[in-house]
């Protein structure tokens, strides 16, 4: 184990958070799976301000059924998420460095039944969204509205059908415990300006378009009110080929 | 008679009176039988769209929450259009839920090979932990739609069909039953095949076993039928792929020297249309065909 290693499992104390300035060095734990480089530190602003300000669930209450529900569609490039789950106490730090290795909980794409905090197992693009419908869904016809579902998907996945099976479903539908961040790096190969809200909108769902490494800017559009709708936030980073 | 899908309906919808952790999914097929239930449990009966990836995706969400989910369509559109969810949104998740399919292989002759899938049971056969039900008529239906409801997180198919035998068996949801007992094989009758394989072996000297419940496959049943004959020799007469059930009969059998003969629906698409007892005499598979080629393979 690494000096610095051990000074952060000391500052934390075991439970004590990190803060959002040791991203480098918690990304920089997780080595052979470069290839997604540029997929893992896109999410990572979008997925710090959704755990630290918005979702209601911890380490404590992962199985707790009011707790809201944050379902990483896009389970490709996972090193952000495992950052800020670690970073956030859901597993310790020095599961980092394991990534990818047999022994390790943590894959190169994420198991709900491996990693604490972890909601759904992802990998195979277009299943989150589905997912989150019907965990909306649950969530309602057991009384528990207080509930928030988020799912994150990536601009490119969205060209799987089952994401627009999902998206034409849950407007009309009025899930408005729904919440779609669509993390838009311009990895999409038919890109259309604008197109991405506008499929949304089209549906009926509630949309805010921002800058997807701008931490008061994500809120923002994290906690807009959308009654009646369910509501899509499209976060826009430096594009993957920049 | 009510149809295995029409006591499906009305099954279904009693025990989501009873049963709050029940939900049923459809993808507008089937919808109709669940007007009444809809009106009493709007947040538990769903209906959304001809949509079936997000059908057995929804599944798996409302899994995720502590429901059980009831899924239902043409096995067409349940378990081969969107495979990969039944795959993942449930066996990965490592979540459990019923699915229950109208329509088999040749239930619609008239529709075409759009509309049959002799391949379902063999599909979810590639997957680990599904039981699999395949009834032969109505009140066998309820019986084992019963016991998918109320199997805990389990992951089950239900497959229901036109095809139905006479009379209904007294089926626990786990064993085969012995209906014949002879010297010179074993018959195994998957479900509504049972009528035809019983007019089909009258006055041959073979034991007949009829299995509703095939994943898991009752191999202590098959063994000790074939043990008390002459010879371990094997018919499996099954209303979908031919030889789905092959493997694990020859798994049970892998300590005694034994034949096996398959039969049920052909590969090849037949490309006919008509109605169910001209597809089943072209599949070999009617009484008259099923007599010559059960008998040919016991040497009578």
């Amino acid at each position: 184990m690494t000096d610095v290693m051990s000074d952060l499992m000391r500052e934390r104390g075991g439970y004590v958070p990190l803060s959002y300035d040791r991203f480098p060095y918690l990304m920089g734990l997780m080595t052979g799976d470069e290839k997604h480089d540029p997929a893992a530190t896109s999410t990572l602003d979008a997925l710090w301000v959704l755990y630290d300000r918005v979702l209601r669930v911890s380490p404590e209450t992962t199985d707790a059924p009011d707790r809201d529900r944050f379902l990483l569609s896009k389970g490709h490039g996972p090193m952000a998420y495992y950052a800020v789950l670690a970073a956030k106490g859901f597993f310790p730090v020095e599961w980092l460095p394991g990534f990818g290795g047999y022994d390790s909980p943590l894959g190169h794409h994420p198991d709900r039944r491996l990693v604490p905090g972890v909601e759904i197992g992802s990998g195979s693009l277009g299943h989150g969204l589905p997912l989150a419908v019907g965990t909306t869904l649950g969530l309602r016809a057991q009384g528990l509205t207080g509930a928030a579902v988020w799912v994150l998907i990536g601009d490119a996945e969205l060209d799987e059908g089952s994401n627009h099976e999902a998206i034409a479903y849950a407007g009309p539908a009025g899930l408005d415990r729904l919440h779609t961040v669509v993390l838009d790096n311009g990895s999409a190969s038919y890109p259309r300006d604008g197109g991405i809200a506008a499929r949304f909108e089209a549906a009926g769902w509630s949309t805010r378009t921002v800058d997807g490494r701008d931490h008061d800017a994500l809120y923002a559009a994290y906690t807009a009110p959308h009654p009646g709708r369910p509501h899509a936030v499209v976060a826009r980073v430096e594009p993957k080929e920049a | 008679m009510d149809t295995m899908r029409e006591r499906f309906a009305t099954v279904a919808s009693r025990l989501l009176d009873d049963d709050p952790r029940l939900a049923v999914v459809l993808a507008e097929i089937g919808v109709d039988g669940f007007r009444a239930a809809m009106d009493r449990h709007p947040d538990r009966v769903l209906n959304v769209g001809i949509r079936e990836q997000l059908l057995v995706g929804v599944g798996g969400g409302l899994a995720l929450t502590g429901m059980r989910p009831i899924l239902h369509t043409f096995a067409s559109f349940l378990v081969e259009r969107p495979f990969e969810q039944v795959k993942l949104d449930f066996g990965h998740q490592g979540v459990g839920g019923v699915l229950v399919s109208a329509g088999g292989s040749y239930d619609w002759p008239a529709g075409g090979f759009t509309h049959m899938a002799p391949g379902d049971v063999a599909l979810m056969d590639t997957l680990d932990g599904w039981t699999v039900h395949v009834p032969g008529h109505p009140d066998e239906a309820e019986a084992l739609l019963r016991h998918a409801a109320a199997a805990g997180d389990d992951k089950v198919y239900v497959r229901l069909s036109l095809q139905t035998n006479e009379a209904a068996r007294a089926v626990d949801g786990r064993r085969f039953l012995t209906v014949r007992e002879g010297r010179a094989g074993t018959v195994v009758a998957v479900g509504p095949m049972l009528d035809g394989v019983l007019a089909a072996t009258e006055g041959l000297d073979v034991t007949v076993l009829y299995a509703t419940t095939v994943r898991p496959f009752d191999g202590a049943a098959l063994r000790a039928a074939a043990g008390a004959a002459d010879a371990a020799d094997v018919v499996l007469v099954e209303p979908y792929l031919t030889g789905t059930s092959a493997a694990a009969a020859g798994e049970a059998l892998q300590d005694t020297p034994h034949r096996v003969l398959g039969l049920g629906v052909r590969r090849e698409e037949l490309r006919r249309y008509g109605d169910m007892a001209a597809h089943l005499a072209a599949q070999g598979l009617d009484a008259a065909s099923l007599r010559g080629r059960i008998a040919g393979f016991f040497g009578g």
